[in-house]
């Protein structure tokens, strides 16, 4: 990966008008709007940030990080484990997959699962989560139970607990099936500050596994296309697979090098990666032949037509570190069931900023972009 | 991946580059015709490897590219119908027409559902016997054939409500008002391989024959195509024009007869197709039979049929003919970006624009190009 990528005239003119803040124009929402791509990029910033701005929403991370204690007289705190201050990490997100059950896991395991990793990705301990329950008239409750104890499962394998909730029924046709949402809140114990803002060049990325398994999961369970693989969903809790990295780190008294934590969903990993890229002004340079997809991920993929770079993962996430530390946490990544496969992926340059280039397998460099609308398969 | 892998190995890429290298070096222009060679140039960065004197064409073949707005607009029009289940391919979705798409379409109420195969919306249609399905027949040789099948089907098992709004086209006539173009100047061809596993390459000899041009039926993996520009490349420094056929895994030089069979059956050429940027091609566009006039959307439905002009800013007609390259379009990468398409080649992954927008911006290519002075 020694090729030096220059920008061109033609580059910067591209790449200015690339960034230039589109107001929002749309005039309904489309499904690319929920795609994880540019559009809903532009749905946030154009919209939601327009009309709820604030300092801490402002920063679009996939949680929020704040400051609760008791030093300002109040009788809010945080109860046993409240210190003068506590720094604290509160997310939301909500699960809407189809099919409901799906090889390697179900929507109650995505909805625990998903919160839990929004949480961990800025280096929180996750403790408790909320539950709101959206179901449709005539939903089975034997479905419904099937769902509330792997909810139970997941909770109790990442150390969380659900402690409060909602449930509303609508009419048959309003939902499909069941949604959940799910809020969380946890703790940060160690000096860090993980943000996509935070790439330095000179940093290394790591991944902690296999790229495509979620999407592609559910894209054959859908059952449209009459594929038969043994591929599963890696949805899976990666508080403990960071809190590992967090140990390391802190052992080797390097807190400051862990510098971005994401897990790559929705718009996968390439959506992730050009996230960091633009918010750190750097360039994030991986190289194809490092980056390891599954043998049956590749196959339904290149059935598909999908990029297994754009795929969703419910299990994976992206560390952005110093170059010094970064053979390390690997090492230990690779102890952790869930960064069995960790490796290094790319590393951050200067030039060009905001963009995410790739040396392809074949010798060549592409780039790689966001996400625009839906990943929609190619027809010839 | 077995029998994938195997054509993608970066070191046999950088010896085939360096063999076309030592053959010659003077400038040649080869255009490859089909989108899906377009998209693995792109994705793999084939133009990185290949010597500067060797400049690659991106030609119209393409089938989203080049449907013009009006017939988008004809599409969209159907899908609004009371009581219709528009199907279609998932590329086409997002192809703007005049005013909106289908995606647009869809958003707004309008039943659009994306398949794989029109033998998916045929089920559609017969799991809902009380809608009229339609399905968006679109792309060349390769994917007609599919939708000759399932109008056999339906007529067969007499499913009344399901119809084709047939945008098929033949890449044939294309590639002859490629080639009897004045401002095109072009070495050799990058032969299409999906359309000649069912035409075959017997109905390109009039390249070579009549216009003396090398042509390479060539398949889709990075290799596959690095080899195939060697054997054109090879043909011109012999001073030979030949069609010849590297895709020979898949494509003989009859094609398949069954797919040809019910191509014939079900469909006959249309007098004159309009193509976007190109314009109106004679006996380009397929269309359906009598006999199978119950399945025609376009009688079924009695669309508009409007023609419309293409925006004044767009010069797709240009990049699609290889005469201008993407970048040096007024509004590539500004106006006219993937998620904001103004001409068609911006819209599919296959696109010359989009392609070159999404893989390309970096590439060696670029940096050739912005040696120039820009527009």
């Amino acid at each position: 990966m020694s090729k030096v990528l220059s920008p061109t005239p033609l580059f910067e003119r591209v790449e200015k008008a690339r960034r230039r803040k589109r107001r929002f124009r749309d005039t309904q929402i489309t499904l690319a709007h929920g795609s994880g791509g540019r559009a809903m990029h532009e749905l946030i910033e154009g919209l939601f940030l327009e009309y709820l701005r604030n300092p801490l929403l402002e920063k679009l991370e996939d949680q929020a990080v704040f400051e609760i204690g008791l030093t300002h007289g109040g009788t809010t705190g945080l109860g046993n484990f409240a210190q003068p201050k506590a720094r604290v990490a509160f997310t939301t997100d909500s699960y809407v997959v189809d099919p409901i059950f799906f090889p390697g896991g179900d929507i109650g395991k995505l909805a625990i699962n998903g919160t839990v990793n929004d949480l961990a990705m800025s280096g929180a301990r996750p403790l408790y989560l909320s539950a709101g329950f959206i179901l449709e008239e005539g939903f089975s409750i034997e479905d419904l139970k099937r769902i509330l104890s792997s909810m139970r499962d997941a909770a109790a394998e990442a150390g969380v607990a659900v402690v409060t909730g909602d449930t509303k029924v609508v009419q048959k046709g309003s939902v499909d099936k069941i949604f959940i949402n799910t809020s969380g809140v946890g703790v940060i114990e160690s000096p860090v500050h993980l943000s996509a803002s935070c790439a330095q060049v000179g940093d290394k990325v790591i991944l902690s596994g296999t790229l495509g398994d979620h999407g592609t999961t559910i894209m054959i369970a859908r059952g449209e296309l009459e594929l038969e693989t043994d591929i599963e969903s890696d949805t899976a809790p990666l508080n403990a697979l960071v809190q590992d990295m967090l140990d390391e780190a802190g052992s080797a008294g390097a807190f400051g090098s862990l510098h971005c934590l994401r897990d790559p969903t929705r718009g996968g990993a390439a959506t992730t990666l050009n996230e960091i890229a633009l918010s750190s002004e750097v360039c994030i340079e991986i190289d194809e032949i490092l980056v390891p997809v599954r043998e049956e991920a590749k196959g339904a993929c290149e059935i598909l037509g999908l990029d297994p770079l754009y795929v969703a993962n419910e299990g994976k996430l992206i560390a952005i570190v110093s170059a010094d530390v970064a053979e390390r946490l690997v090492a230990r990544m690779r102890q952790n069931v869930y960064g069995s496969e960790a490796c290094i992926i790319g590393m951050v340059k200067e030039q060009p900023a905001g963009i995410v280039a790739m040396q392809t397998g074949f010798g060549g460099t592409r780039i790689v972009d966001m996400l625009v609308g839906e990943q929609l398969p190619r027809i010839c | 991946m077995k029998f994938i892998d195997e054509y993608r190995q970066g070191d046999l890429a950088s010896k085939l580059a360096d063999q076309i290298e030592r053959l010659t070096p003077q400038p040649l222009k080869v255009m490859e015709v089909c989108g899906g060679h377009t998209h693995t140039i792109f994705k793999y960065g084939i133009e990185d490897l290949l010597p500067r004197n060797i400049e690659m064409i991106h030609g119209p073949g393409c089938p989203v590219c080049v449907i013009p707005l009006g017939r988008v607009d004809d599409a969209i029009f159907i899908a609004q119908q009371p009581n219709v289940i528009f199907t279609t391919f998932g590329d086409a979705m997002r192809v703007p027409g005049s005013k909106t798409s289908l995606l647009d379409a869809k958003a707004s109420g309008a039943d659009v559902r994306m398949v794989y195969s029109p033998l998916d919306a045929l089920k559609i249609a017969k799991k809902n016997p009380d809608k009229q399905v339609v399905f968006l027949g679109l792309g060349f040789e390769t994917t007609a054939p599919s939708s000759a099948m399932t109008i056999l089907q339906a007529h067969k098992e007499r499913v009344g409500n399901f119809s084709v709004f047939c945008n098929h086209i033949t890449i044939i006539p294309a590639l002859k008002a490629m080639l009897d173009s004045p401002d095109l100047r072009l070495d050799g061809f990058v032969g299409p391989g999906h359309v000649s596993t069912v035409i075959g390459t017997r109905c390109y000899d009039f390249v070579p024959r009549d216009y003396g041009k090398p042509i390479v039926v060539t398949g889709f993996e990075p290799l596959d195509i690095l080899q195939s520009v060697f054997m054109i490349v090879k043909q011109i420094v012999e001073g030979r024009a030949e069609v010849e056929n590297q895709y020979a895994r898949v494509v003989n030089r009859d094609g398949n007869k069954r797919a040809l069979d019910a191509l014939f059956e079900v469909f006959e050429p249309r007098d004159y197709f309009e193509w976007r940027g190109l314009g109106s091609i004679a006996h380009s566009g397929m269309r359906l039979r009598t006999k199978y006039s119950a399945f025609d959307a376009e009688l079924k439905f009695s669309v508009p049929g409007l023609r419309i002009a293409d925006p004044k800013a767009c010069q797709c007609g240009e990049i699609l003919k290889g005469v201008k390259k993407p970048w040096e379009c007024k509004v590539f990468g500004t106006a006219c970006t993937p998620e904001t398409p103004i001409g068609s080649c911006m819209v599919s992954s296959e696109g010359a624009c989009a392609a070159y927008y999404n893989f390309g911006r970096l590439s060696k290519v670029a940096e050739r190009s912005s040696a120039a002075p820009m527009v």
